[in-house]
């Protein structure tokens, strides 16, 4: 039985996500159709609207569905950037940096963190700028000082997008919660805080029109067209009610034994380790030893962890984020471990036997 | 036990990893990217572009057996497309598939198929594996019309311990494909790969060419004396041995002319008449030995290019290669292998010198 450590793949489905799909799938009508199945169809649509505007301090008519996080933070580019400088973090998600490709690039430190001198320089250059960072990094799980990029966009004028993808749902000890206000919009997906696959939103930080990609039949008040996917849309509110009830302590907890683990090994943990991170994430470098040949390893050994980046032919490169912060040749070293929202104990010691056995028999022979 | 599969995607190593699964091993599917298969042409049949990864991943699915790509695209830049710029360069004629085999494939592979605890390795080549006394012996294959032995000479003994290739008993490859039939893979009818994997259709000067531009431009095609008979394009078009691309030179006072030298320096082309271009001795460079090290000369049959007859001959070792004494003249070309046998085992090969 394989032990699933890849939450930030994707998550664990939630019983209760999956209750509110099977209740929303049972529903014949259209959301946007005027007879009884139709209106039965949206209320259920509009009330997942509420409970996920109440949870960015918006109201529903600020929250915009997509099918996932790639379209919502693809959106949130189309609208807001066009006509303004990108200024894009350099460990941002795929999903960002490739909606735009003429986009000036933000450094991080070597702590994974945003260069704030950097950014705050580039604001000064002037013009109308689109900043786009991500609240919680994917592979690392660092978050960048969101409050901060805020007050230096508004201080020169600059839009902010946040890709909240991953923070979405969990809680990092000491950090104030994420909202929606001050920002221009903020993406989230559904499937990461432990709803199906299939939907995601863009929460705008205050109620206006959004020059649609899909145009179509004018759903969402004309700013994404399509009928939206009323079953994983209904998931995806029941998966962040649960994720935001969820004591995430232990979970940081099972985390933090992993990390000691790995650093009695000889392993590195990418970025330090002193920064906030989420609860779930870590990131291990595990010097010689290319990343592919961990998960390999792992993986035969039953435990599901990830490099955070393999393409779609399932190829695993050196990670664009590890090389932001300046690793080398480690940047094709780490690995990612995330853990769902249910891990156990039990199955993590069952992960430090194996990475022991993986990092006795590999690292020694890289040394 | 645990068994590492080489899967290319193509028919061969698909049905390598099915029968291994079939017998009951713990079968692991693994395929090299070697080349960025956006910046080579689409070209279906090559190895390991793009769509031969979905393959082996297809089929690897079918099978219900792990599968992982795995990022050799720098090591192969390094160790196999460019030592065959290099090696035209320098006015020969190169075998990328041996280097291939030698380092990304025997080495690199190797050596994680280790390190994931398998016991073996097997890829889909056609040459059998003989267990001999103590150690195991590299064989020409059942079917001569698919033997790879010629590119495989270069395995160490230690790698051949480790291998295996199933299909070297395999009568035919109708054989193979019936068998990736009866197993319901879906790349059973696919068509064989050809040529060089990473070069598109054949052009492998143009890619010589933007790897090492200097091979790039004109030169003289001259006789033995110097005297200038006509222009040539670039050097990485033309192997000794061979009369290809000579145009009009091709025949001059009623004999067939052949490409005697390639002088990468002067950009020269020597070329002159056939029959007189034979040779009976010439010199092996980084020889592996699949038998004991040889003390004294050896009488075997050796192979100089990829599609050739054998052709009997003494091979003597010398301190850092071997020579070769041909009992009848050929035109060996310089960078080609040279594979010794005796009778269908491999005994070793070389490089062949200019």
């Amino acid at each position: 039985m394989t032990v699933y450590l890849d939450a930030n793949a994707t998550e664990i489905l939630r019983d209760g996500a999956m209750a509110a799909m099977l209740d929303a799938v049972r529903l014949t009508g259209n959301p946007s159709s005027v007879h009884g199945p139709g209106r039965e169809a949206r209320r259920l649509l509009e009330a997942a609207r509420e409970t996920i505007g109440r949870f960015w301090n918006a109201g529903p008519e600020q929250v915009v569905f997509t099918s996932g996080g790639t379209e919502a933070n693809a959106l949130a580019i189309h609208a807001f950037g066009e006509g303004r400088r990108l200024l894009i973090g350099a460990t941002e998600h795929d999903a960002v940096r490739m909606a735009s490709p003429d986009h000036e690039v933000l450094p991080v430190l070597s702590d994974g963190s945003l260069c704030l001198q950097a950014l705050e320089t580039a604001l000064q250059r002037g013009g109308p700028a689109l900043v786009c960072a991500m609240a919680a990094n994917n592979e690392t799980g660092i978050l960048h000082p969101i409050e901060t990029v805020r007050m230096l966009c508004t201080r020169y004028g600059a839009l902010l997008h946040v890709d909240a993808v991953q923070l979405a749902g969990r809680h990092v000890e000491g950090e104030a919660r994420l909202t929606v206000e001050g920002l221009t919009s903020l993406a989230i997906s559904g499937h990461k805080a432990g709803g199906i696959k299939g939907a995601g939103a863009l929460v705008l930080g205050a109620e206006g029109h959004v020059a649609p990609m899909l145009r179509g039949g004018g759903q969402e008040r004309g700013r994404r067209g399509g009928t939206q996917a009323l079953p994983a849309i209904a998931s995806m509110a029941a998966a962040f009610e649960l994720a935001a009830a969820q004591d995430w302590a232990p979970i940081a907890a099972l985390r933090d034994r992993v990390d000691e683990a790995a650093l009695s090994c000889g392993a590195i943990i990418t970025g330090g380790g002193d920064r906030p991170r989420l609860p779930n994430t870590t990131s291990l470098i595990l010097h010689g030893v290319s990343a592919q040949t961990q998960l390999m390893m792992l993986d035969l050994a039953g435990y599901a962890v990830s490099t955070g980046s393999a393409c779609s032919s399932g190829k695993v490169t050196a990670s664009h984020v590890l090389q932001a912060m300046g690793l080398d040749d480690d940047a094709a070293c780490a690995i990612r471990v995330s853990l769902p929202w249910n891990a156990t104990e039990s199955q993590i010691d069952g992960f430090i036997l194996a990475y022991r056995d993986m990092a006795g028999r590999l690292g020694k022979k890289a040394a | 036990m645990r068994i590492l599969v080489a899967m290319s995607g193509g028919v061969d190593s698909s049905v390598v990893a099915a029968t291994l699964k079939q017998e009951g091993h713990e079968v692991i599917g693994a395929t090299l990217q070697l080349y960025d298969h956006g910046q080579a042409v689409s070209k279906p049949g090559a190895c390991c572009a793009g769509r031969d990864i979905l393959d082996a991943r297809a089929v690897a699915d079918r099978l219900d057996i792990p599968h992982y790509v795995i990022d050799a695209e720098e090591r192969f830049r390094s160790s196999v497309m460019a030592s065959f710029a290099d090696s035209y360069a320098r006015g020969e004629t190169p075998v990328p598939c041996v280097a291939c085999n030698q380092g990304v494939k025997f080495t690199d592979l190797l050596s994680m198929a280790r390190d994931l605890g398998c016991e073996a390795m097997a890829t889909g080549h056609y040459v059998r594996r003989v267990e001999g006394e103590g150690r195991a012996e590299l064989h020409r294959p059942a079917d001569l019309s698919r033997d790879q032995s010629w590119f495989l000479f270069a395995t160490t003994q230690d790698q051949l311990d480790y291998l295996r290739f199933p299909l070297g008993d395999m009568p035919n490859k109708e054989a193979v494909r019936q068998k990736a039939q009866e197993f319901g893979l879906a790349i059973a009818a696919k068509p064989d790969s050809q040529d060089i994997c990473f070069v598109p259709s054949g052009t492998y000067a143009s890619v010589v060419e933007k790897l090492r531009p200097e091979t790039n431009g004109a030169g003289e095609i001259v006789d033995e004396t110097g005297r200038v008979l006509g222009q040539h394009e670039g050097i990485a078009r033309y192997t000794v041995g061979q009369s290809k691309r000579l145009g009009d030179i091709h025949t001059k006072d009623g004999r067939r002319q052949i490409v005697k030298r390639i002088d990468a320096t002067t950009r020269r082309i020597i070329v002159g008449p056939k029959e007189s271009a034979g040779r009976i001795e010439f010199a092996l460079r980084d020889m592996n030995w699949l038998i004991e090290p040889l003390l004294e000369g050896v009488r075997c049959h050796v192979q100089i290019r990829a599609r050739e007859v054998s052709r009997e001959a003494w091979v003597y070792p010398l301190a850092d290669g071997a020579k070769v004494v041909l009992d009848e003249p050929a035109m060996p070309a310089p960078g080609q292998a040279c594979v010794l046998y005796q009778g269908s085992r491999v005994l070793g090969g070389g490089f062949i010198l200019s």
